[in-house]
């Protein structure tokens, strides 16, 4: 199963997740946007967008990747989703994912964006562990144990979205994952780290197939990646659970 | 020459943290009396093209790019320079 893992100027988090795709059975593959053309995402089993600082983040994190996506292969990338193929994105990956509209994705693909990951209420950059509740199975999140803890970075993460979206979104169960606070309450900062409306943490879009996530999967993939590592024993770190999910839903399903 | 001048600022009821980290900072610098700012971007786009296609091509870099219509307003002025 190949798995474009798109690159542009700013990126910072291919090496990480290209790590995570092939010690998890995957066949990743850079794709730099400067050498994407149209006809060439059919090669590809699955989209990862990955994190960091695509275009410096200027005019808002992610608008400028998207806005180059959606001029070279939006109907590509649309064609992509309505067939069901996976597509991820982490941090300023998912930043993308709401801009180009794919995510919320109430009702599929929208060709604006619902929502927007806005400047976080501390006015600062989260740089933290936060914990995780799973609130959906998916097959981003299936294998996925009930609490997980993950590396957040970011200073737009605040999801927010008219109310009408969020009621459906929450109808339509398209929360993967909320922040909780260490004893799985409901959090305040700094638990909350961004004042992400209801929790958000992590989406699905109504078809099941779009995954946005804001912590980093990918950072914690090893277990001596945790802060905690020489306290709590892991076999794998938290980030790989998510991996190993689609993994066990994709390529072992087909082989079953 | 055309100066397209767009100012982005966030919709009524958005959070704005940066106004709030601001009007906190000129609270304690002895500015009692100020009880919000608002924070807008503005750039200034320099076009070569004609002033009857100017609100058009405004409108679309603004679509296409500079605004997220669920948080931001925008305010679009049109100049012949």
């Amino acid at each position: 199963m190949k798995v474009a893992i798109l690159q542009m100027e700013g990126t910072n988090c291919e090496e990480e997740s290209y790590i995570a795709f092939k010690e998890s059975g995957f066949e990743p593959e850079y794709l730099h946007i400067n050498l994407l053309k149209k006809g060439m995402l059919e090669n590809y089993d699955m989209i990862f967008v990955p994190g960091g600082f695509s275009s410096g983040d200027y005019v808002r994190a992610g608008a400028i990747f998207a806005a180059r996506l959606k001029a070279k292969v939006w109907k590509d990338l649309k064609r992509f989703v309505e067939e069901g193929k996976p597509v991820m994105g982490v941090c300023n990956g998912f930043q993308v994912l709401i801009e180009l509209g794919l995510l919320p994705g109430t009702d599929g693909i929208s060709e604006e964006p619902e929502a927007a990951l806005a400047t976080n209420e501390s006015n600062r950059f989260e740089c933290r562990w936060v914990y995780l509740k799973k609130f959906s199975d998916t097959i981003f999140s299936k294998h996925v144990g009930d609490k997980i803890t993950l590396p957040v970075a970011h200073a737009e993460g605040r999801f927010l979205a008219d109310k009408k979206t969020i009621e459906k979104i929450e109808e339509q169960n398209q929360v993967v994952f909320r922040y909780i606070a260490p004893d799985g309450s409901r959090p305040d900062y700094p638990w909350n780290p961004n004042g992400s409306v209801n929790d958000i943490a992590a989406l699905v879009n109504s078809y099941g197939n779009v995954f946005g996530i804001m912590p980093h999967p990918e950072r914690a993939f090893f277990w001596y990646q945790h802060p905690d590592w020489n306290r709590v024993k892991r076999e794998r770190g938290d980030g790989w659970q998510i991996f190993n999910s689609l993994f066990r839903e994709i390529i072992e399903a087909k082989n079953r | 020459m055309l100066k397209l001048v767009v100012v982005v600022k966030f919709k009524e009821g958005i959070d704005d943290p940066e106004g709030k980290s601001i009007t906190h900072s000129l609270n304690l610098l002895g500015f009692e009396n100020v009880k919000r700012v608002n924070v807008a971007k503005q750039y200034e786009i320099f076009v070569d093209a004609d002033i009857s296609k100017g609100r058009e091509i405004g409108e679309k870099i603004v679509k296409k790019l500079l605004v997220n219509p669920v948080i931001h307003d925008y305010e679009l002025r049109v100049e012949e320079i």
